[in-house]
């Protein structure tokens, strides 16, 4: 039987993917090179990292009001992440994703998802039920 | 508004308003007496753009905000932006968000210090905030109530005027959850931004309310502006107490709600020196000097003039200093831009350094290593290829005369 974990309601259609895991934190601004698709702070865990396509497993967002307009525009360039997962979301990532019609789910009953999906787990995301599925794994 | 009877506009803002309000769990509404938009160019990027202009696109009736929406720093300035190499094509995009911007009714302020300059929020107030800056201080300083409101639900609330009621436009997100006892007093601007990287870092949520104790005398508005900028940037947090100096805080108890008063965490002069430590690069040639995030108010101007007086910018260096169109005027009427600029420095209004293409900038200048007195902007200059560090305003200016850091 695959993993199901339970979450809050979230944001934006179910989708699949390969997770991307990080014990670090999430700010379009300050963490992107959103033209290359990379993770550009040096001082992120994912540095160097390309997230397009990714769902991105993170504990929280960081940062500027910026990432509510940026995560439209990265996905009108098809350069967005497939979906977000974090422990706890702030207000900005929530609408961002609202706004871009992006898959974002927090608050999960387990704990925190970093410590739950490994990078690399094939992930089902249904946002409208908060229930996240890893596929790979019993 | 929901079933498009007021048109599509406000059709789309409602329907995004109850999309975050459901993840949220809103119970309602509530009604909001400002919005603030963050919207510069290079965030909003050509979609973004193209997405405002189909707004300004349908009839005035129905694209018009309700309540007073003002803007957030632009991505570029018209009368600088060929002096900082931004290209035409920059200028180009701006122009059309800025007229599509207009034709929604949206007031042009382009500040991020408008509690200072424009119309400072009152205790109490429900307001959609732009600018983590702006949200900080309107909830700490003033006691008014807002969540960071992203430029898309900022523009909603304008829209509509209300937002969901959730996080901090309710009493029980507004109660202290930290304690920092600050055992070194800070002087200078940098040294603000340093105890509000400090705390932010500790804090590292936007859910955490910071209480911060242990401050020999009350703060600047400029203080307090430096801190919370660098609170909001390095902890995603909205909200802080200082007891005695914060409205809702009269008292330790008050901050926390009558919970029990949490013990402290201290904060010492070798926490301040640590954090300066992390961005350190003592000789290094200097490239840009920027005073900015957040915007300077007219007596922080008037400080940079005043330390520029008579001296000369290294010819191997730039000095941009960012701030509000209103105080761009004043700086204009009292002299202080032409000081700054005689002294080789170059002022900028209605932007913000890293809200301006800083990376494009960058490469154009050919700048790398950046030396400022904004906690906040070192915090987040490094994610755009620059190496920062952080030095009080005068060492900033020595450095800039010297063309190396001192």
């Amino acid at each position: 039987m695959p993993i199901v974990l339970a979450c809050h309601k979230g944001i934006g259609p179910t989708v699949t993917g390969t997770a991307l895991v990080a014990q670090d934190n999430f700010s379009a601004r300050y963490d992107l090179d959103r033209i290359k698709g990379t993770f550009s702070r040096p001082a992120h865990k994912l540095c160097g990292q390309s997230y397009v396509g990714q769902v991105l497993v993170l504990v929280t967002a960081k940062g500027g009001v910026a990432s509510a307009w940026m995560l439209r525009e990265m996905a009108a360039r098809g350069m967005a992440p497939k979906a977000i997962l974090f422990d706890r979301a702030n207000t900005i990532l929530a609408q961002g994703a609202a706004f871009a019609e992006l898959t974002l789910v927090d608050r999960f009953a387990a704990g925190c998802p970093t410590t739950l999906i490994r990078t690399g787990d094939e992930l089902s995301i249904d946002p409208a039920k908060g229930l996240v599925t890893i596929l790979n794994r019993d | 508004m929901l079933a498009g009877e007021q048109g599509p506009v406000r059709q789309w803002a409602v329907r995004h308003q109850i999309a975050v309000g459901e993840f949220f769990d809103a119970p309602d509404f509530v009604p909001v007496g400002q919005a603030h938009v963050m919207a510069d160019t290079e965030s909003l990027g050509e979609a973004g753009v193209a997405w405002l202009e189909g707004l300004a696109a349908v009839p005035q009736a129905q694209r018009r905000v309700r309540i007073p929406t003002i803007t957030d720093p632009r991505g570029l300035d018209f009368d600088s932006y060929k002096r900082l190499k931004q290209t035409q094509a920059m200028a180009d995009i701006e122009a059309r968000a800025i007229a599509a911007f207009e034709a929604l009714g949206v007031l042009m302020t382009n500040t991020c210090i408008n509690y200072q300059t424009i119309l400072p929020p009152v205790r109490g107030e429900h307001l959609a905030l732009g600018d983590t800056g702006v949200v900080i201080y309107s909830n700490s300083v003033m006691g008014a109530r807002s969540n960071f409101e992203g430029g898309p639900s900022a523009l909603a609330a304008g829209l509509t005027g209300r937002t969901p009621r959730y996080g901090y436009h309710l009493d029980a997100h507004r109660a202290g959850t930290m304690h920092f006892a600050v055992g070194h007093q800070p002087t200078d601007f940098a040294d603000w931004g340093a105890l509000g990287g400090i705390v932010g870092r500790a804090a590292n949520s936007y859910w955490q309310v910071p209480v911060v104790t242990g401050l020999k005398a009350v703060p600047s508005s400029d203080q307090l502006k430096h801190f919370g900028a660098a609170l909001a940037s390095f902890g995603s947090v909205a909200m802080f107490h200082m007891p005695g100096v914060t409205p809702e805080a009269p008292t330790l108890q008050d901050a926390f709600h009558g919970h029990a008063v949490l013990a402290a965490m201290r904060i010492g002069k070798g926490d301040f020196e640590a954090f300066y430590a992390g961005y350190a690069a003592p000789g290094d040639k200097v490239d840009v000097v920027v005073f900015a995030a957040p915007q300077l108010s007219l007596i922080e101007m008037s400080q940079v003039a005043g330390l520029l007086d008579g001296r000369r910018v290294h010819q191997a260096t730039s000095l941009v200093v960012a701030t509000s169109p209103e105080i761009k005027f004043a700086a204009d009427r009292m002299g202080l831009t032409r000081r700054i600029e005689d002294g080789g420095g170059i002022v900028a209004a209605g932007v913000c350094f890293y809200q301006m293409y800083a990376r494009e900038m960058a490469e154009a200048n050919g700048w790398q290593r950046l030396l400022t007195n904004s906690a906040k902007l070192v915090n987040i200059i490094g994610g755009y290829g620059y190496k920062p560090t952080l030095a009080s305003m005068e060492r900033c200016i020595d450095s800039a005369v010297a063309g190396r850091i001192l």
